[in-house]
């Protein structure tokens, strides 16, 4: 079926996957801001591990996640890959450095032996949680704020110099820190992070003590979180936005283009406010109805909203990645997409997704029906972080 | 524009990804193999219902998980490393490239990450029978993630089922079948996963002879050791009929690498295949420093050409051949190829700026020149310096040859540690233990020998014959590519220190007496 589709239709089936997978992700995060509150939340060694063993059951699947996110933009839209990737370098390689030391982690953290001693693995934890929020959160900035890049194919027929993308500061993706508005988003995706991952833990370890601590935690992070995010969405709404012409192709700027895109797809507009309205409504039955429950309305509210803000972002004639150094040289879901038949092959692979997301929805109910308590983890022969 | 190639930053970026990718080996293959031998051990167990099973199953997966972590951290920045380093070629091939990575994410990571929480957590929350399935899809998941990545790899090495696109200027996939099954891709993979299946059937031996050395856990050490050794035995057979079948097929597709591991510099009839042999270190063309000829070496007349074409008299060609070409044997030299490449790449650019124009004339012309020659495409990045087009051929040589006689022994050895299992007699021989126990790095060598051979003998190509190493790389400072170079460095061997520390612990500590629930 995918075969008789446009080329278009295909290049925005696979920005809404993109899309998609970026939401998931972000909301996975919580094992992120999880790790940089071990020690704000447990005071007591027992308590601290609790908290490690409930984050650790779930990081592989965040860490799949980015690894997936990352094997399909590169495979669809394998010029954005190319480009932002080998440019940008030293974000990127900051962001890959936090997850290498992750991985290790929670495996080694208590093993006997472990050469580096259990705090250092915990210290690696928190630079994970820390930086990797944070970073991503500032790179996606980008996709609204551009960066500076060229993009020439012709460079392929220079047999000196045949790099096809460039970067044209020597900072190599540092500069994106310099804008605020970048920094804004990497700062929300961090206390949102954070704000997920008290959610979750106090939907997922039984322990009264860390719950009160937590209740005191959500104000601290969910106040930074709004102010952030609400700047960087007004900012959002009322900068200008880089547009393209269907039909030349050519990219310019457009006033209020990223209002217009929510406003022209009514659809986005509803994810987005019943995205913004869920989040809010998790921190609120958790602060005010003691609901531990919150977990799942400000985890369902941040797929939505990373979702809509993502599709903002490609479609609606938007270009995604657009080169401040030379606007027409700025990514669109058409200029920097794989083939009609690739697509096309790729696109039935993405049948998979729900068969995915059902085994593992299935897998984990099956062996986290109940919360962690100080039991379970002294019991005999679980494997324990 | 600079007239000369930034060769420091080509260097640097090959040797962060061969460190990169080398210690993603080192834990890899256990993972693939380990995950199959927990697997049969833990069937043993749900069939027999003995608790002694159970807590052999447990050990071996206590070390497959300190593997696996590992595995995971060096894994991701491969990955990424093809965006950030190899950014040109990422854009040359993403087309055909990227789907099998992201494939391997999709259909493979999340089966090994979902499963492996439900092997480690479920044992006492889910049925017996759930958890023995998870346990194999756990073994078949990290066959499936090498799966994709290798037939990503075979395609490097044999392009195939795609077409160039000049508008895009890259290769568009043509035929999905045709990348999937492509001879390389099929002796890849089955080279590669029974060789990684083998290392892990070493490991288990060697560490079981350990504690059989110590007189500790003999009846879990036996029990292990005869699961292994069978194991072993059939999958080291398979690594030698399968890495014989790379053989042949690298001879008909990349026949410079076929001459650099077998050290062939004139081609001829009827080749001998060099057995052992020392490579002399003094050049014999002063043209090329990879040219060199033996000291001295012992052959087997005429087998080359047998194993390579099942026939005595085959014609191979050697790296001279290749260089110079050779008429009656219709091979072009490297001149010519270089002259029809550069013909190419003159073509695209042309082609573009006819297109530009909206000179239609122009544009077929141009066409017509770029689908003629583009089989030499990358020639053309050589003009001024063909010899780079040979490899190492000494290093290539010695690598493929340490891993062949490696594969060899160790058939033989398995085959030993059985007899000696089936005579009764393995717990009391110390010296085949000791050798189960040396045979441990060997198989780490032979693992990663195959790698170098098979990756420093595609140079200096990506992608064979279309995209040269120095063209796919990113446009980067050297001193960047240094810093990560070290990071990545330091970081991984501190991680691989602590993975040794703790392997070697909870060997010591042993599999663990459990009440049996
Ligand atoms: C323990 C490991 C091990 C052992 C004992 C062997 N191999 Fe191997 N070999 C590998 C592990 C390996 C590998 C790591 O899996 C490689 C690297 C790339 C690949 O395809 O597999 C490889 C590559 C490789 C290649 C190059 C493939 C390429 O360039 O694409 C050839 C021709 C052979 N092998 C042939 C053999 C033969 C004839 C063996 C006979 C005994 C043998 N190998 C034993
Ligand atoms: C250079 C190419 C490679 C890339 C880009 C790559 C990428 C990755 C990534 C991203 C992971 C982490 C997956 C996770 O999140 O669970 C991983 C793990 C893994 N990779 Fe690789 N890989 C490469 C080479 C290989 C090869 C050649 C094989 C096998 C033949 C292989 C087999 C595995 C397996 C079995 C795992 C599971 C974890 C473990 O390593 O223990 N990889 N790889
Ligand atoms: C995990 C097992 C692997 C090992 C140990 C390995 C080893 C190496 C080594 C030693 C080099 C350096 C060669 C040189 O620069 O002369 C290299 C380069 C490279 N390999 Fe592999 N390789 C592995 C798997 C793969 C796979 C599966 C792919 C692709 C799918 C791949 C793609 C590359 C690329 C793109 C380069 C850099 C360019 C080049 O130097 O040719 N490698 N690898």
């Amino acid at each position: 079926m995918f075969e008789t589709f446009e080329l278009l239709t295909l290049q925005q089936y696979w920005w809404i996957i993109i899309s998609l997978l970026a939401s998931l992700l972000v909301f996975l995060m919580f094992v992120q801001g999880g790790q940089t509150l071990i020690y704000t939340l447990g005071k007591t060694d027992t308590e601290r591990s609790m908290i490690v063993n409930t984050l650790g059951r779930k990081w592989e699947l965040t860490f799949t996640t980015l690894v997936t996110f990352g094997g399909a933009f590169f495979a669809s839209f394998p010029l954005f890959y190319s480009t932002s990737f080998g440019g940008a370098y030293w974000v990127w390689m900051a962001i890959l450095f936090a997850f290498i030391i992750q991985a290790i982690s929670y495996e080694y953290r208590s093993k006997p032996n472990n050469f580096l001693g259990k705090r250092t693995f915990e210290v690696f934890l928190f630079i994970n949680g820390a930086l990797g929020t944070i970073l991503i959160g500032t790179a996606v900035g980008t996709f609204f704020n551009g960066a500076m890049f060229s993009v020439d194919k012709l460079n392929l027929t220079n047999i000196y110099d045949s790099a096809i993308s460039r970067w044209e500061t020597p900072f190599h993706g540092l500069e994106a820190v310099l804008n605020f508005h970048n920094v804004a988003l990497g700062l929300s995706v961090f206390f949102l992070a954070r704000v997920l991952g008290i959610l979750y833990i106090v939907n997922s370890v039984s322990d009264e003590n860390i719950h009160e601590r937590a209740r005191k935690q959500m104000l601290y992070n969910a106040v930074p979180f709004l102010v952030f995010f609400l700047y960087f969405v007004i900012h959002l709404l009322l900068k200008q936005g880089f547009a393209v012409n269907p039909d030349t192709g050519e990219v310019f700027m457009e006033k209020f283009k990223y209002f217009h895109n929510l406003i022209q797809m009514p659809v986005v507009l509803v994810l987005f406010l019943a995205g913004v309205v869920g989040v809010l409504a998790g921190i609120g039955r958790f602060l005010f109805c003691r609901s531990n429950k919150g977990i799942w309305f400000t985890g369902a509210g941040t797929v939505l909203a990373v979702f809509a803000l993502f599709l903002i972002a490609g479609l609606n004639n938007t270009a995604f990645y657009p080169s401040l150094h030379n606007l027409q040289h700025s990514l669109t879901i058409r200029n920097s997409s794989s083939s009609h038949y690739t697509l096309t092959a790729m696109s039935y692979v993405s049948l998979f997704v729900p068969v995915v997301i059902t085994y593992i929805f299935f897998a984990w109910k099956s062996i986290n029906n109940k919360p962690i308590e100080k039991a379970e983890l002294e019991e005999e022969g679980t494997h324990i972080y | 524009m600079t007239e000369t190639f930034d060769y420091s930053l080509i260097d640097w970026s090959r040797g962060q990804f061969a460190l990169t990718a080398m210690y993603h080996w080192i834990f890899v293959p256990l993972t693939l193999g380990l995950g199959f031998i927990m697997a049969i051990m833990e069937t043993i167990y749900v069939r027999t219902g003995n608790p002694e099973w159970k807590r052999i199953t447990k050990f071996w997966m206590t070390i497959f998980g300190i593997n696996f972590a590992i595995g995971v951290a060096t894994g991701i920045i491969l990955e990424f490393e093809f965006g950030t380093n190899w950014s040109n070629y990422s854009w040359f091939v993403g087309d055909i490239f990227g789907a099998p990575l992201a494939i391997e994410g999709i259909m493979a990571f999340f089966i090994e990450s979902t499963f492996i929480a439900v092997m480690f957590f479920g044992w006492n929350k889910v049925s017996k029978k759930f958890h023995l399935i998870s346990t194999w899809l756990v073994a078949f998941g990290a066959s499936l993630s090498a799966l994709w990545i290798l037939v990503a790899n075979a395609w490097m090495q044999m392009p195939v089922g795609m077409k160039f696109n000049p508008d895009t200027a890259r290769n568009e996939m043509a035929h999905f079948w045709d990348v999937l099954f492509s001879p390389m891709a099929v002796s890849k993979f089955t080279h590669t996963i029974s060789s990684s299946y083998m290392l892990a059937a070493l490991v288990v031996i060697g560490i079981s002879s350990w504690f059989l050395l110590k007189k500790r856990h003999l009846v879990f050490a036996k029990r292990s050791i005869v699961v292994a050794a069978v194991f072993g035995l059939v999958t080291s057979l398979f690594t030698i009929l399968t890495g014989d079948y790379s053989a042949k097929v690298i001879a008909r597709h990349q026949p410079m690498k076929f001459a650099a591991f077998e050290g062939l510099y004139v081609g001829q009839r009827g080749a001998p295949l060099v057995a052992i042999g020392v490579v002399s270190s003094t050049p014999e063309d002063p043209n090329n420093e990879n040219i060199k000829d033996f000291v001295f070496k012992l052959e087997i007349p005429n087998f080359l050409s047998y194993m390579a074409f099942q026939d005595f008299n085959a014609f191979i060609p050697g790296v001279k051949d290749l260089m110079e070409g050779n008429e009656e044997h219709g091979i072009p030299s490297a001149a010519e190829k270089i002259a029809r490449g550069k013909l190419a790449i003159d073509a695209l650019a042309e082609y573009k700026t006819a297109k530009e124009a909206g000179d239609e004339v122009k544009l077929t012309e141009a066409k017509e020149i770029l689908d003629q020659n583009f089989q030499y495409f990358g020639y053309g990045y050589f003009v001024d310096d063909p010899s780079r087009l040979v490899p190492n051929v000494p290093l290539t040589f010695y690598s493929f040859h340490l891993m062949v006689a490696l594969g060899m022994w160790f058939l033989v050895f398995f085959a030993i540690v059985l007899l000696l299992v089936y005579k009764g007699k393995i717990s009391r021989s110390k010296f085949w233990l000791t050798i189960g126990i040396v045979n441990i790095p060997l198989a780490y060598i032979a693992s990663q020998s195959g790698w170098v051979t098979a990756e420093m003998g595609r140079q200096p190509w990506v992608i064979q014959d279309l995209m040269p190493t120095m063209t796919a790389v990113s446009r980067l400072d050297t001193n960047a590519v240094i810093t990560t170079f070290i990071l990545f460095a330091v970081i991984f061997t501190t991680l691989l220190i602590a993975e040794l520390r703790i392997m070697f612990k909870q060997i010591k500590l042993g599999p663990k007496q459990e009440g049996g629930h």
